[in-house]
């Protein structure tokens, strides 16, 4: 330390101290980040070959299989099935939400508008609320014997909806997603909103620019890099759903145990006892949204982070 | 210029516009708000029906109207109390632990790792930098499967730490905290007190992190919420329900509902009770939900 104290008289910057703060941060992580996706990896090309009848532990070993771990996965159709149904949930999800958010974002922005500071708040509220706990009380709104809406089409003498019928379980799922994340969204575009300088808008007005103009060729244009953002995040998200479509299937028989890749590596793993083909599916499902994400940041890096680097 | 826009102003209301047009008008000028409240409403909606329904016996659940108030929310609460001896609570308290122990951690891990990272040159900055960016990109499933096998290897599996320690490093909240501590630690007062002979440690306690609380809080709070809601995790790690959070407590009773109909009225019951804390520690803390913090990669 005194060595340290006498180098930063002199300007230069300091030797040891970065090193000693951010070191347990730098260790927690590869113990709970970097070693368990290299031993993913490393289970991926792996698989247990039963000798004999298979009936001791001692007749089990691990041979190394290479990538065959992966070809079966590619190949597996329920695992492709599961794929297709997060794309189709995801396709139905993104948008709403994102739309919803931005029309949100866009009313909060306008001074005319009442009741302002009320619905930011209740509108943000869902965030705080587990994905779990939020899946279990939609999954009772959802529920025929307790559906309001289904009470309200019978007093109305409507065919009632079954939203956890094989179709309308992406919506239901969706929906349960749009409310815990809308708000979220909101708020991060409506304060990308709110660092936009005020004078942009007076300009226009003065040209005789209407509200809906100014929202549609001034704020959308420049809320460009907030949206990437949040679609960013909003498809990652997507793609890791977990814990709604697993609440949910005990409500159901439209949800398997295998509806979405990750309930299909839990299965895998968990259920008939595979690690090794678990980690080789989730080694793609992480290179899957790896793509994405760089894709995504890189198609828009000149717009969303060309003012920062 | 300014001759023009007075005119301008008074003669767009024009005076020849019918009643009915003109009411027209101002429901089209009420749109946005009735827009805005229409979305406050679809928020709000599953909170008000989980009130409701917390209220209702077992039968009444299923049999009578969605939106009337029933009449059992004390003997459903005793129920929800004595339901395999108060292990609900149990479940809450678990819950408080993962989430108010994890995030604590997790913000002063965080707050000292941005610091260093944000206000000292050193080699491997950017490295170590990207790798924890890269972290936050990396599924949890990845991550969950491999931390309980490994875990299972040392033993820890089914024991509090198997759910904290993963928890603790946000590669989010040190992010954020980089993000913080750029913006609120000046750099002259940092050389002064260097100047002064104050070691980088004491920099670190006595300046650097008071100066950093707010966006810590801000960390701590997500760190808290985004505990609180992990399903996968406590799911993979535990199989002992007694270290269950309350998430995984109320899911087990759902699946037991499919069996037995009557604990649907706990678990509904159970939610409510769930929700409340976490609902409070929102509305209490809100100036602390500092989002434009998460956007200040956007705004630079």
């Amino acid at each position: 330390m005194t060595s340290m104290r006498v180098s930063g008289r002199g300007g230069a910057a300091p030797k040891v101290a970065p090193y000693a703060f951010v070191a347990p941060a730098v260790v927690l992580f590869l113990l709970v980040f970097a070693l368990p996706i290299a031993y993913t990896v490393y289970l991926s090309l792996f698989r247990t070959e039963v000798k004999g009848l298979g009936l001791g532990l001692g007749n089990r070993t691990e041979v190394f299989v290479g990538l065959d771990n992966y070809w079966r996965a590619l190949t597996d159709s329920e695992l492709g099935a599961g794929a297709l149904r997060v794309f189709g949930y995801g396709a139905i999800l993104v948008p709403t939400m994102l739309g919803l958010a931005l029309v949100f974002a866009l009313l909060l922005d306008e001074e005319r508008v009442r009741a302002r500071g009320f619905s930011r708040i209740a509108i943000f509220l869902p965030y705080a609320i587990p994905g779990v706990i939020a899946s279990l009380l939609w999954g009772f709104l959802y529920l025929p014997g307790t559906s309001p809406f289904n009470q309200m089409l019978r007093e109305l003498s409507l065919p009632e909806v079954n939203l956890l019928s094989p179709t309308g379980i992406y919506f239901a799922l969706a929906n349960i997603a749009v409310w815990g994340g809308v708000g979220y969204n909101m708020v991060v575009l409506y304060t990308a909103l709110r660092s936009i300088p005020r004078d942009l808008y007076e300009a226009a007005r003065i040209d005789g620019c209407t509200p809906l103009q100014i929202a549609l060729r001034i704020k959308i244009p420049l809320l460009a890099p907030a949206l990437v953002l949040t679609s960013l995040f909003s498809i990652i998200a997507t793609l890791q759903v977990f814990a709604e479509p697993t609440t949910l299937a005990p409500l159901t028989n439209s949800l398997s145990l295998t509806w979405t890749p990750l309930m299909k590596v839990y299965q895998d793993a968990f259920g008939r006892g595979d690690i090794y083909s678990a980690a080789a599916t989730s080694v793609l499902i992480a290179l899957v949204m790896f793509v994405i994400s760089f894709g995504l940041l890189r198609i828009t890096r000149s717009r969303a982070f060309g003012g920062e680097r | 210029m300014s001759a023009v826009l007075v005119e301008d102003r008074v003669v767009t209301p024009t005076p020849s516009r019918s009643p009915r047009l003109r009411s027209i008008v101002s429901a089209l000028g009420a749109l946005p708000t009735f827009v805005l409240l229409l979305g406050a409403a679809y928020c709000l909606f599953p909170v008000a029906w989980v009130l409701i329904a917390a209220t209702k016996s077992s039968g009444e659940l299923f049999s009578t109207s969605t939106l009337s108030l029933g009449s059992s929310l004390l003997a459903n609460l005793g129920e929800l109390n004595g339901y395999r001896d108060g292990v609900f609570w149990r479940w809450m308290a678990n819950s408080a632990l993962y989430a108010g122990v994890g995030a604590l951690l997790s913000a002063v891990l965080s707050g000292v790792t941005g610091y260093a990272l944000a206000k000292y040159a050193f080699r491997g900055r950017a490295l170590i930098f990207n790798a924890l960016i890269a972290g936050v990109l990396v599924p949890a499933v990845v991550l969950a499967i491999p931390q309980y096998l490994l875990m299972s290897k040392i033993g820890l599996t089914d024991t509090y730490l198997s759910v904290l320690l993963p928890s603790v490093v946000s590669p989010y909240g040190i992010y954020l905290a980089r993000i913080y501590a750029a913006a609120s630690v000046p750099e002259d007062v940092v050389e002064a007190a260097r100047t002064d002979g104050a070691s980088e440690l004491r920099i670190l306690t006595s300046i650097a992190l008071p100066m950093m609380v707010p966006g810590l809080v801000t960390v701590f709070l997500f760190q808290f919420v985004s505990i609180w809601n992990n399903f996968m995790l406590p799911y993979i790690m535990l199989a002992n329900d007694g270290m269950f959070p309350v998430t995984l407590g109320l899911y087990t009773m759902l699946k037991q509902g499919n069996t037995t109909p009557a604990l649907y009225t706990l678990v509904v019951t159970g939610s409510l009770v769930s929700v409340l804390p976490l609902i409070a520690l929102f509305l209490t803390l809100q100036r602390y939900w500092r989002i434009d913090l998460l956007s200040g990669a956007v705004k630079a």
